[in-house]
């Protein structure tokens, strides 16, 4: 199971990131004030699992008319996101847990054991989507659930059940894969020829995300990664690598000892 | 001029970013912690390997005190991980299970069987009781000993960020080099004159494995290597690449000196004084390498280009992430089409 989240009709609402907190009692994050367009929450973190990004950029969306704004050509567009956990299929962070805190659930979603967790941190560097983050006075890695608890009891997540415009949509992959595909299609053909699906590819470097997006722009505009691939892969020929480096070391002190005289 | 970047050796390249944040979350450990472990376990590694050496080749002057630099080390090594865990309870939490693909998991279990050997040997040394526990002590902390000292290579290399995970190739040789030369300055700094010999050997090997390997660090990953000559991390590195020529090089000229002959007491007492002076230099060089890496990791996390400027070139070019598995270091120059992209927040 996993989300789309369709950002051409997201609209900032910032109602996915209130229901979040309140029905996973996350932690205040911060009052701040960046002056980031109407984005003060920044990126996702231990207080954050879903984040609204906001992008102002001097730009035609689709067919929109553009005689509203008063100085240069008029041109202006307003990119709005919501960010979450990917629940990747190769997932960095539950790979180098070492205590196994970190689990694949029956809905094959990546949550995070929290009685389980020892504060090691190796998970935040280890994903490379920057999602999962240490909680302050914790010492804890916490992250999005996709409302574990919620699934088991037959409900869709918060963040989806609250959005007003369906930007996030819940549901069975392969489904949502199927529909995001042909709702690209249909904004093709409406003119936004920059629409793109971000996540979808079970082909990608973490092996297909549990939440996919359609874009406006290139990921990196988002905050996202353009071509995440999961650190684990290489593993192998690093620990080759370090094995080699390991026998070296002791056969160079082997010469050291064997080479001097007394 | 932003103080951040007084002199920018490093033109950032052209590439989109969100308000210019970090992609990934970059590490929350301690410089101190982390860094001082990586360093102390290299050390402690390898001086058991030494240990060994010289048990074996009868040299129990060299022999003590390279179990007791261990031991000494591998204390402040437990003491950095559990502090930096925040409650030592949590430390019985990474027996738990054994991860083959969590370097940490493997690590933990590499230390559970080294730290209680280099005890054990240097406390039946130190007390002269239970000889033959303390041989068999003495050789599985040698076993282990390269493991704990280059198993922190795959620990850093194994994650997203970018100086780390793109120096796979070239962190391993270089932790195993720092750390011999690093356990050669134990010899040298501690042992009795006329057992160090062998450490002058580790020394040069050491010393040599180190510096290439420093270098290709910084020329042969891409874009990401130009982290490493962010300020912080460069002045470190430039350091132990000083420190490390100099300490090898004074030891073996203390060799040189010392051999052919006996020398007049002034002068011997001279040469001590060098080879001592060299195995310090030698440690404190192991000690800033260490740190040097750990702070170009930093700020290639901090930075987004480095994230993004090469996953883009990987895209643009054709060859994404899914199937490439280590592809090597991609080329990075920035593509042209992205020059005049609309930069926001910036
Ligand atoms: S996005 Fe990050 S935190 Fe989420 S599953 Fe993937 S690696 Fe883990």
């Amino acid at each position: 199971m996993g989300f789309f989240t369709d950002t051409s009709i997201c609209i900032g609402c910032k109602a996915c990131e209130v229901a979040c907190k309140e029905w996973n009692q996350v932690p205040e994050d911060g009052l701040n004030f960046t002056g980031m367009s109407y984005d003060n929450t920044q990126g996702l973190g231990a207080d954050t699992w879903r984040h609204v990004a906001f992008i102002e950029q001097p730009r035609r969306l689709g067919a929109q008319q553009v005689d509203l704004h008063h100085e240069g050509d008029g041109q202006f567009r307003w990119l709005m996101s919501s960010d979450v956990c990917k629940h990747c299929t190769q997932a960095g962070c539950l790979d180098v847990c070492p205590t196994g805190a970190l689990f694949r659930t029956e809905f094959g979603t990546v949550v995070v054991q929290e009685d389980v967790c020892n504060g090691c941190g190796y998970c935040i560097p280890a994903c490379p989507f920057g999602v999962i983050d240490q909680r302050k006075g914790d010492g804890r890695a916490w992250k999005c659930t996709l409302c574990y608890d919620r699934l088991k009891a037959d409900m869709e997540p918060a963040c989806a059940k609250a959005c007003p415009t369906k930007s996030i949509q819940f549901g069975p992959l392969e489904e949502l894969r199927t529909r995001a595909a042909g709702r690209v299609e249909e904004l093709h053909q409406r003119g936004v020829s920059e629409a793109r699906l971000y996540g979808h590819d079970p082909d990608d470097g973490v092996g297909g995300a549990g939440a996919m997006f359609l874009l406006l722009d290139e990921p990196e505009v988002y905050g996202l990664p353009p071509d995440p691939v999961v650190s684990t892969r290489q593993l192998p020929d690093m620990w080759r690598r370090a094995a080699v480096s390991a026998l070296g070391l002791a056969g160079a002190v082997a010469v050291a000892f064997l080479g001097t005289r007394r | 001029m932003s103080p951040r970047r007084e002199t920018p050796m490093v033109p950032d390249a052209e590439f989109r970013s969100y308000y210019g944040l970090p992609v990934i979350n970059p590490p929350v450990w301690e410089e101190r912690e982390i860094a001082g472990y990586i360093f102390l376990g290299g050390l402690a590694g390898a001086s058991s390997a030494m240990a060994a050496g010289a048990a074996l080749t009868g040299r129990p002057g060299l022999a003590r005190a390279a179990k007791l630099a261990s031991a000494l080390a591998m204390t402040g090594s437990m003491g950095a991980l559990v502090k930096d865990l925040g409650k030592p309870s949590r430390f019985y939490n990474m027996l738990r299970t054994f991860k083959p693909t969590s370097p940490m998991s493997v690590g933990s279990w590499i230390l559970a069987g080294f730290a209680p050997a280099a005890f054990i040997a240097a406390g039946t040394d130190l007390t002269g009781r239970f000889p033959r526990t303390g041989t068999a002590a003495t050789l599985g902390a040698a076993v282990l000993g390269p493991a704990v000292s280059t198993y922190t290579a795959v620990l850093l290399a194994d994650t997203a960020v970018p100086a780390w995970r793109e120096g796979w190739r070239e962190l391993p040789p270089l932790f195993a080099g720092s750390s011999l030369a690093a356990a050669a300055g134990v010899g040298l700094a501690a042992a009795p004159a006329g057992q160090s010999g062998p450490a002058v050997g580790m020394a040069v090997i050491g010393a040599a494995v180190e510096l290439t390997a420093s270098a290709r660090l910084e020329s042969a990953t891409g874009l990401a290597g130009q982290a490493y000559s962010a300020p912080e991390a460069a002045r470190l590195l430039r350091a132990g690449r000083v420190l490390t020529a100099a300490g090898a090089g004074g030891a073996l000229a203390a060799r040189l000196l010392g051999s052919g002959g006996r020398a007049r007491p002034f002068r011997r007492r001279s040469i001590g004084a060098l080879s001592r002076a060299s195995g310090a230099a030698l440690i404190l060089a192991s000690a800033c390498t260490r740190f040097g890496v750990f702070r170009g990791g930093m700020a290639s996390a901090r930075d987004p280009q480095y994230t993004v400027v090469p996953q883009r070139a990987r895209l643009d070019s054709g060859s994404a992430g899914g199937g490439q598995a280590g592809a090597g270091h991609p080329h990075v120059a920035a593509a042209p089409g992205h020059a005049g992209a609309v930069q926001v927040g910036e």
